[in-house]
Order: C-alpha cells, then structure tokens, then sequence
C-alpha cells in the first residue's frame, strides 16, 4: 500500500472528510473504543516554528489513541541549526517513527519532505500556505454548529493574503454546495490571485471582496476572524499599520445573526475582543477542542486503523 | 542569404520572430559542438515574421522545455539530408528544473538543492504552478 500523507486539503476527497468528520464524533461519543488504537505507534511532531495548539493537540490526539510522541517544538534544538536540509531531517526521523506532524515557515517544505518519507507526513502549516489540520478541525466545528457543511455564507475577515487557515479552508469548502464567499480584508491583505484564479472562478463561484466588516455582517451565517500574522511581514512598519484594522466585539456583533457562528484559529491578539467570548455564538474555543478529535481520526487514517 | 540544409539534425520552425535566442539559451544549444544556425525574421504566410533554428546533429530536443516555452513551435526531425519526423507540440503537464520559483517564502529559494517542480494549472492561459507553494508563473515567451 502506497504512504498517504495529508500536504493540501484537496489530498482528501470530500468523501474522506465526511468520514473523518463521522470519526471524530464517535471518538467524541465513545472515546473508551479508541484508547489502544495507537499502541506501539509512535508520533513524531517536527516544529520547525511555534506553536501551541496544534503541536500539543497531536500529541495529545496520540496519546489519546495508546500511542507515544516525539520530536522537538522549535528549529534551534534540531539539525536544522546545523545547515541540514528539511528532507534530509524528516527523512531520519521517519527512520524512528510511524508517522509525522511538521510545520515549517517555508511554504511547500512539507511537499519537499514527503518526497523522501518512508511514512505518511501530515502539513501541520507551511508559512503562509495551508493548514489543512485547521481546516479539518474547521469543518468538524461547523458541522457541529451547523449540522452541514453546505448552504452558507461564509466571512473570512482579516489577513487573507498571508493566512493559511483561509487558504485551507476556502480550497475545502469550495468542493461543497451552496456557498457564499464574502472576503473582508484590507487591499493589502487580500486572498491570493491563485485561490481565486484556480478555485474560485474555475468552479463559478460566487464570492465577493469587501473591506467593511461592518457592511458584511448582517449577511453572514459564519464569521471566521484571522490575526494579521506579524511573522509573515518583511516589514515590521507594514504590520503594524494593519495590525488592528479588524476588531470584533460585542457592538459589531448587534447586526449579526442570531445563529452566527464566530470561529478563530487562535492564537487572538487583538482582533476578538475578550467580551466576545461569553457570546454563545463564539465557537472559537470549541474549535480547539475539537482539533484533537479531529487529528485522532486523521492519524488513524493515515495509518490505516480503525476501530473495531 | 544562405544557409546549408543539414543531413541529420533538428529544425526548428514557427518560432516567434525575436525568440529564438531564449529558446537558445534554455536548450542549451551553446554546448553543442555542432553547427547550429539561427535564422531570424524570415517571412512567413501564417506568422508575418518567424525564426528558426537548424541544429545539425541528432541530438533529442527536450520537447517538454519547447512545450513550456511556445507550444506552437514545429519540430522536424531530418535524417539523411530528408524530413522523417514532424512533432507538434503541447504544454507539458509537468515541468522539472525548467523553471524556478521566485517567492521568497518558498522552500525551493531556501533549499535550492530540491528539484523545481511546476504544473500546469490553466492550459488556456498557459499558467504554471509552482508544486510547493502554488505561486503562479506565466510562459515566459
């Protein structure tokens, strides 16, 4: 059987989705069947930049799932401070381990990796390019706010140009039915020609591109917020410029829906305010929950595994 | 002018007028012991204008780089002073170490040791992806 890894979204069918999405809510609601699943197997988690969440929601999915974690949280403490290339790095570790985890602030080096992995390799982020872990963890949270992953409009508000959870997510949902894009962001901040390009317009599409979160609000069914990420600017002035051009709180909110549901990939800096939270259509820490359930039922795919 | 027919070789035909030294330069016909004649701006009832180039050796042409570059473009290939071959070419799905990646975020400008994969995205715009991190890149002629 050939290696599956999971680089981009679309190296899922949405059959598979659908079914990691059914996964994820029986481990939800039977956690007990798959506490052994992972025995003997081990996690490599290979992060080449910082993280919180989705470093320790994999290894807490695997531990979850009776296997075991390894590997290192920051590039300083790998060969990588020795000149050795990022092939080279996952190609020893996938000597030691049955699957990896890496995120890389390169964009593609998770492609590169998985040219010479001996086991499946999952992006965990790559730069400013995808995220399809997050979008995965997305699309289970919808489902579960929404009970469907067709028929809305969705906002992504906030640094579209540089965010791969954005990225990630517009290239699934652009496989589903009935959806409306409305993107919000400064011009500067823009979602790539490429996504529109390629995805959008050669899929008619509908989407529309807007620099008012207050004008878009009323129409939206989902509002998913992004950071302007300071690490993806070359320029320090430039970010801060555009660092706070977005701020939802409870007065933006008056217009909303009522079943708007608000989601985040976090980390939050400035651009949700903390008022925000106590607001029951504030799903954004739901979506951390559920980005462990959703990374158990990915590890058992890659690797072939299902409960019985 | 005139310029010798060649015996067994590869010609070159339909290029666009003004073009034919960049496809030169990406055949790397300048390593080529052979005579290699670079016709440009002869009339032509379908171009106006067009270039050619005669290589005089039968040397394999990489059809992939000539697809990349200007699909129109007619090979002939020519054995014994006679043509015996005629291909017409396509885009290539695929291109390997032809072109590179210029976005300085991409893992190919930091490790240029990996191999510079583009595909094809939009056949009709003749735009290529870089297989990375999907930065776009238009035929170069």
């Amino acid at each position: 059987m050939s290696i599956r890894h999971l680089i981009d979204i679309t190296d899922l069918t949405p059959e598979e989705i659908d079914g990691l999405i059914a996964t994820a809510e029986d481990i939800i609601a039977q956690p007990e069947r798959y506490q052994e699943l992972c025995r003997h197997r081990q996690l490599a988690t290979l992060f080449f930049e910082p993280s919180t969440r989705t470093r320790l929601s994999f290894e807490s999915a695997m531990l979850a799932l009776g296997g075991t974690v390894l590997g290192f949280s920051e590039a300083a403490s790998s060969s990588t401070a020795k000149g050795e290339t990022v092939v080279d790095t996952v190609h020893t570790v996938s000597c030691y381990a049955d699957i990896i985890a890496m995120r890389h602030p390169k964009e593609g080096a998770p492609f590169a990796a998985a040219q010479r992995s001996e086991v499946p390799i999952i992006n965990a982020g790559d730069g400013g390019h995808n995220h399809p872990t997050q979008t995965l963890t997305d699309l289970l949270t919808i489902h579960r706010e929404k009970g469907r992953l067709n028929d809305f409009t969705i906002g992504f508000c906030g640094d579209l140009k540089f965010g791969r959870t954005v990225h990630s997510l517009v290239n699934a949902l652009s496989r589903q039915t009935g959806i409306r894009f409305v993107f919000i962001s400064p011009d500067e901040l823009k979602l790539p020609d490429y996504l529109k390009e390629n995805v959008l317009k050669k899929q008619g599409l509908a989407y529309e591109e807007t620099a008012s979160l207050e004008a878009a609000m009323p129409g939206l069914d989902i509002l998913y917020m992004t950071r302007v990420q300071k690490e993806r600017f070359f320029n320090e002035a430039d970010y801060i410029r555009l660092k706070d051009t977005y701020v939802l709180d409870p007065e933006k909110l008056v217009p909303a829906k009522q079943d708007l549901c608000i989601l985040h990939p976090l980390p939050r800096v400035n651009e949700i305010s903390v008022a925000v939270d106590n607001d029951p259509r504030a799903a954004y820490w739901k979506q951390v929950q559920n980005g462990k359930f959703i990374r158990m039922a990915l590890i058992l795919l890659l690797l072939g595994l299902r409960a019985e | 002018m005139n310029i010798d027919s060649i015996q067994n070789g590869v010609v070159l035909d339909h290029i666009k007028a003004g073009k034919s030294m960049d496809i030169y330069r990406y055949l790397h016909l300048d390593e080529l012991d052979c005579s290699v004649a670079i016709i440009k701006n002869v009339r032509s009832n379908r171009m106006g204008k067009k270039d050619i180039i005669k290589i005089d050796s039968p040397m394999e042409v990489d059809l992939d780089v000539l697809g990349y570059i200007d699909p129109d473009i007619t090979v002939n290939i020519i054995r014994d002073g006679v043509r015996v071959g005629k291909k017409h070419l396509a885009p290539p799905q695929r291109l390997v170490n032809v072109i590179h990646c210029k976005n300085p975020r991409c893992i190919t400008v930091a490790e240029p040791q990996l191999d510079a994969i583009f595909v094809l995205s939009d056949p009709e715009k003749h735009t290529y992806c870089c297989a990375y991190c999907d930065t776009e890149k238009q035929r170069r002629l």
